[in-house]
């Protein structure tokens, strides 16, 4: 195999490995987990005061 | 009747992606990547991949989903939902078509898979020549003469095909969830796992014969996976005529000498500029990936809508997506073909059609390999596994269209189709002599038809529907949203690719162009059916066109496509 070959065939089936295992950990992560980190929302010291 | 709906998003995915994996994936795209040089087709597949794989796939994933939440699961619904004309219900006649006259063929050929993985697994396989294997295969599928392949014989199909039968039907019977998702939930893991078995058996493989080391597996990813092909050429009254294809540095260094001693030989290299400057290139990288993903099949319109609006399409249409492009490149170009050259060299695997390649060329590599029943029975294991979630989503649709214009349940739909399908296949396994009636079908159903769904699916999308309020609706529910660049690839590239390379493949498959030079003459499908005609071609014909007038009559009577619909999209 020539080094152009090996150069071909990392990009391929590294390509298409990594966003299979993207598109699996994307599934697979619980759904809350996203909601929570977008969710957290900043609360002052006065406005708790208030609350 | 209860509405059917899947019950968790993973085995959705696993569902669509257990359609698109097949016998494809291991057995055609290996070969079509080896013929056209790996990187100058790899670059087209990719580009093919981003310009119509993912957008085709998309629309459909929308589409489905939209027309569901309106009580529509069938093609024929989908499109009356879409298509603001009371003509519209009709496009989705093919959509009910192609995936039930497919199965009817690729039953039979999951059937051979099974027949071989147990002949390997009880020794009936043992070959010391491609002939032999040749003449087990011919005797197997009954090529010889009609009717040859109907008995009930280990070596023969017609056991397999019952099972193989029995079990689609009961897995369908028990409904989306309890069925398709259960067998794709555990199949697929599996397919996986027998994948990385055989993977580990090839890659290990070194040189199995000591006596000539040129053949071995690294040799075999070059012709695989090189980007510049080496060619001898002998110059003839014609011009440079191919001689060989050389992989390896001994082959080429010996190539060298030949050429040498003789002044009418040469070696040519072939970069990967000219061989994208192939036509015929793009056709085979478009194709491949258009017939490996199930786009325009009509499965995924069926599938998706069973999902709410909750349900997140543009995440599950990628993994599916990138489910079966794993096994097609990540396995499959590394498994089949650099076997099959260690054993066989180029002279062995070259231009090997998918059959060939996989009933005639592998069979008798695992039979040369240590080891070789266990793994052949592996193999063939897997590709039937790999084919059973495929004909498992080719019965859905015509299910829900049953169910749909007849308001029927589940158990007289099963009965229904089951009976149309088992016509089909006794038909495709009786008349067997050449493969004409399986050929036959596949031409015209599965590829004809599907070029012209696709197109269909993908000019209703974005022009009829709007491509921009089309990705609004496929945004619903999403963890990401389908990029904006997808907007004029959906509108202007893919339909004018799509479209250029069906006016392509016409031009190549049915008037027989040669991009390569000499006299254009029509393919052997259209001589079949006006030049010299051939009763099982024309019956094949018969067989699709009365199942369309049967599903067109029904959609024409059906209550369900009278009632007019909103199809606004929702906030």
């Amino acid at each position: 195999m020539t080094f152009g070959g090996w150069m071909v065939m990392i990009l391929s089936v590294g390509s298409v490995s990594g966003l299979f295992l993207w598109c699996l950990w994307k599934v697979l992560m619980p759904p809350d987990k996203s909601e929570k980190l977008h969710g957290f929302s900043f609360e002052t010291p006065d406005e708790k005061a208030d609350s | 009747m209860a509405a059917e709906r899947w019950s968790s998003r993973l085995g959705v995915i696993l569902a669509v992606a257990g359609s698109a994996v097949g016998l494809g994936n291991f057995l055609r795209f290996p070969g079509q990547a080896a013929q056209y040089g790996g990187g100058a087709f790899m670059i087209a597949y990719f580009l093919s991949l981003l310009v119509i794989g993912l957008p085709i796939c998309w629309a459909e994933w929308t589409m489905g989903r939209m027309a569901g939440r309106h009580g529509f699961n069938a093609a024929p619904g989908v499109f009356h939902f879409f298509v603001r004309h009371r003509w519209g219900k009709y496009l989705g006649v093919i959509g009910v078509v192609i995936p039930v006259v497919i199965y009817m063929y690729y039953v039979v050929i999951e059937a051979w898979c099974l027949g071989y993985a147990v002949n390997f697994a009880f020794g009936g396989i043992h070959f010391n020549s491609g002939e032999e294997s040749g003449r087990f295969f011919s005797r197997f599928i009954g090529a010889g003469a009609n009717g040859g392949a109907i008995g009930f014989h280990w070596d023969q199909v017609g056991y397999y095909l019952l099972f193989v039968f029995i079990l689609n039907f009961t897995l369908i019977y028990r409904g989306l969830s309890k069925g398709i998702e259960w067998f794709c939930t555990w199949a697929m893991p599996a397919l996986l796992l027998l994948a990385f078995v055989i993977l580990l058996r090839v890659l290990t493989l070194g040189a199995p014969d000591a006596g000539q080391p040129e053949k071995n597996v690294l040799n075999g990813l070059g012709f695989m996976w090189n980007p510049e092909k080496v060619l001898l050429e002998k110059q003839t009254d014609g011009g440079w005529t191919k001689e060989r294809e050389l992989v390896g540095r001994e082959i080429i260094e010996s190539a060298e000498r030949e050429v040498a001693a003789d002044s009418k030989l040469r070696i040519r290299r072939v970069g990967v500029i000219e061989q994208l400057s192939k036509p015929q290139l793009w056709l085979a990288a478009a194709g491949q990936i258009f017939f490996s993903l199930s786009v325009g099949f009509g499965v995924i319109l069926t599938y998706a809508s069973y999902l709410s609006r909750e349900d997140d399409i543009v995440l599950s249409g990628l993994s599916a997506t990138s489910a079966n492009e794993f096994f097609e490149v990540g396995l499959g170009g590394l498994i089949t073909l650099p076997a099959a050259f260690a054993f066989l060299g180029v002279a062995g695997v070259a231009g090997m059609g998918t059959f060939a390649l996989g009933f005639n060329v592998l069979p008798l590599v695992f039979d040369k390999m240590p080891f070789g029943t266990v793994f052949g029975c592996v193999f063939f294991f897997l590709l039937f596994l790999a084919a059973i979630t495929s004909s498992l989503s080719m019965l859905q649709p015509g299910i829900a269209f049953l169910e749909e214009v007849l308001a029927i349940g589940r158990k007289q739909s099963v009965t229904i189709l089951g009976l149309i399908t088992g016509v089909g296949s006794v038909f495709v396994v009786y008349f067997s002599k050449d493969l004409k009636a399986l050929d036959t079908l596949d031409f015209w159903v599965g590829t004809f038809l599907i070029f012209i769904l696709a197109t269909t699916q993908i000019l209703v999308f974005s022009w009829g529907f709007g491509v921009r309020k089309g990705l609004e609706e496929a945004a619903h529910g999403a963890s990401f949203r389908i990029p904006g660049i997808f907007i004029p690839v959906m509108k202007i590239l893919c339909p004018a690719f799509l479209i250029t390379i069906f006016g392509l493949w016409v031009l190549v498959n049915v008037f027989g162009v040669s991009f390569g030079g000499g006299e254009p003459e029509f393919s052997g499908y259209v001589r079949d059916l006006f030049i010299n005609p051939d009763p099982v071609a024309w019956l094949a014909i018969g067989l699709v066109a009365g199942f369309a007038a049967f599903v067109s009559l029904l959609v024409a009577r059906a209550p369900a496509y009278r009632r007019e619909i909103q199809r606004e999209v929702e906030p």
